[in-house]
């Protein structure tokens, strides 16, 4: 058995012993997971929105199949008339619209953006926020100032004009979207790890892993990075919820993916139908459902923020 | 602090700078030709060539460039294809009533999310700091403009407390400015949105109140304070709210850019004539000069507000001002 010679990091893993290195750090990134899973199973209402998180998310990938109509198709009432503006009902659970097409089976079918955009720019932005961060604070001297200065700019650009903007020039489409929440919310998470990266840094087990001749890139990423970790996830969580938001917010204002189905789509077409003050089940559903993921995606944030800072714990 | 003062006026500058080269470099690629943003098509040719040449469109890029940033400077925008007059003549009343609104929300956010995160931290534990808790949050979950479309609903169609949205009641003359905005039919139209603007924002300053509150909660002078034998609500706000108001100040600077999107937002459900609805327009009329300077308007109050609120927090906590 080979002996573990690297020193133990603040969270308490031991590299696991084992034959060769890609087994090790698989087991570490397992261990790494269900060491995750028990800080949220801590804070109860971080669970639930992990679960309602999941739900989401199930009902995204099965969608084709939980969606009892299609949703562009116009439906008929039973005599044979085209069922418009129909309110919630046995046979339409959350209404039809104008055009007579089911409103549930929208929903459904618009969990799929919903989620894809916000795993995709969560992911994407904490990477590049966590990334700037470490790099930034580990680093300091000159690449820590052009990096804060780079972030400083982009804090004078508004988010939601930008989106638009960037989105009517080049086009609408999901990928411009996500570029656009890309390109703005890095700004907060890299701030944030940086901060938290200075007072790491002083701390006795860097000094252990320097004089023990780590180089730079492992002493990061090695000993740094899975303390900053649920960090990262916090503002990963939010930065889902704002995702979301972002993209109901730009489809509402006309420029989402017009091949796609989205849920500030559904509202944009109510509104653009002008049939707000007639069906209020056709705003009412979209709404909601985005409210429960992005509270979701907050329950979660809450959860890990109380993981970095003990004195937020309930009782 | 003189120092500090003028790095942070240097690096606003700097900012501006850097959005006007943004602007000018994003709406040249779009595809097709470049002209159409600042030249409208439908004039005559003759008048064509005259603005091609004032705008210096037929020269190269960086001379292109240096005169954009000589017109942007001096606050030439050009001339609004929609409305065929000069973009700088127009913006200024579509300013006015975007800062009065964002004003208005920006302020409740702050006052109201700082007393009732005072509240919650004080009460620790209650049911009113989770059912503030998550009220707060299932606002900020809501998306902007559904919870404006729901309060329209409710309170102007179905209970008439409201007018429907708009900033005057239609028809109405004006002497000037004060007049125009320093009245009560201004005041029944500002409340639904200012109000739903508030409970989207309120979110973050209470929570980070609530947080630093904890912080400061368990401080010695506190002790002190209760020792003294002062009334709960003097320690609550007079010595522990002042001293936890620091970190709620630095989200403010965080939340002026969130604040102009909800501007758009905000202003395109409720008609409220400011830059923000008049941006989302001028893009889907293709007016691209006023969708240009409508874009850099709100930038430049952004930087402009982060400057101030930075001067705001070095006064506050002169700490920040060593570097």
């Amino acid at each position: 058995m080979k002996k573990n010679l690297s020193p133990e990091s603040e969270s308490g893993h031991r590299s696991p012993p084992g034959r060769n290195p890609w087994y090790r750090w698989l087991k570490r990134t397992a261990g790494t997971a269900k060491f995750q899973l028990s800080l949220l199973w801590r804070d109860k209402i971080g669970m639930i929105g992990l679960i309602i998180l999941v739900a989401i998310f199930l009902v995204a990938v099965f969608a084709p199949v939980l969606a009892p109509h299609d949703p562009m198709e116009t439906m008929t009432r039973p005599d044979g008339r085209i069922a418009r503006m129909v309110p919630p009902s046995w046979q339409f659970p959350f209404g039809t619209d104008r055009l007579g097409r089911d409103i549930f089976s929208q929903v459904i079918i618009g969990s799929r953006v919903a989620v894809f955009v916000g795993l995709i720019s969560a992911f994407m932005v904490v990477f590049i926020g966590t990334n700037v961060g470490l790099i930034s604070g580990y680093y300091g001297g000159i690449i820590d100032d052009i990096l804060m200065r780079i972030t400083d700019i982009v804090y004078g650009i508004p988010f939601l004009p930008f989106a638009v903007i960037l989105v009517a020039l080049i086009g609408p489409g999901l990928f411009n979207i996500i570029l656009a929440i890309v390109l703005i919310s890095w700004r907060s998470t890299a701030r944030v790890i940086r901060a938290q990266v200075l007072t790491l840094k002083q701390r006795a087990f860097i000094e252990a892993a320097r004089v023990s001749g780590a180089s730079n890139f492992r002493i990061i990423y090695r000993h740094i990075m899975p303390n900053v970790l649920p960090l990262s996830f916090a503002y990963g969580a939010l930065s889902m919820g704002t995702a979301i938001l972002t993209e109901a917010s730009v489809s509402f204002l006309g420029y989402g993916d017009p091949l796609l189905i989205s849920w500030g789509k559904i509202i944009f077409m109510c509104y653009v139908a002008q049939a707000i003050t007639v069906a209020w089940w056709w705003v009412l559903a979209p709404g909601l459902a985005i409210m429960l993921v992005v509270m979701s995606g907050f329950f979660i944030g809450r959860a890990y923020e109380q993981v970095v800072n003990p004195r937020l714990r309930e009782r | 602090m003189r120092a500090y003062v003028i790095r942070r006026f240097i690096q606003m500058l700097f900012t501006l700078y850097v959005l006007a080269s943004v602007l000018f470099f994003m709406f040249r690629i779009v595809p097709g030709d470049p002209t159409l943003m600042y030249v409208d098509a439908a004039i005559p040719k003759e008048a064509q060539l005259v603005m091609l040449e004032q705008f210096g469109l037929n020269r190269p890029l960086g001379h292109q460039y240096l005169l954009y940033l000589k017109n942007t400077f001096q606050g030439e925008f050009g001339t609004s294809f929609y409305y065929h007059a000069p973009v700088a003549r127009l913006i200024p009343p579509m300013l006015i009533s975007t800062l009065l609104l964002m004003g208005t929300i920006i302020t409740l956010a702050f006052v109201l999310g700082a007393v009732l995160g005072t509240l919650m931290a004080w009460r620790r534990g209650s049911r009113f700091e989770l059912s503030m808790l998550a009220t707060s949050l299932a606002f900020r979950s809501a998306p902007l403009f559904w919870t404006g479309i729901m309060a329209l609903l409710v309170f102007s169609y179905t209970m008439k407390w409201f007018p429907i949205g708009g900033m005057h009641t239609p028809g109405q003359e004006f002497a000037g400015v004060l007049d125009k905005y320093f009245n009560l039919d201004f005041l029944h139209h500002l409340i639904l949105p200012s109000l739903v603007g508030a409970i989207y924002f309120m979110a973050s300053p209470m929570l980070i109140m609530r947080n630093s509150m904890l912080e400061v909660m368990g401080e010695d002078f506190i002790e002190m304070a209760k020792a003294k034998g002062l009334k709960d609500h003097t320690v609550m706000f007079k010595h522990a709210m002042r001293n936890a108001l620091l970190p709620v100040v630095t989200v403010l600077s965080l939340m002026i850019g969130f604040a102009i999107g909800g501007q758009v937002l905000l202003e395109t459900v409720f008609r409220w004539p400011g830059m923000g609805r008049e941006m989302v327009l001028a893009i889907q009329r293709f007016d691209y000069p006023m969708a240009q300077a409508s874009f850099f308007m709100l930038g430049v109050i952004v930087i402009i507000l982060n400057f101030i609120t930075d001067l705001l927090y070095g006064y506050l906590d002169p700490r920040v001002t060593y570097r």
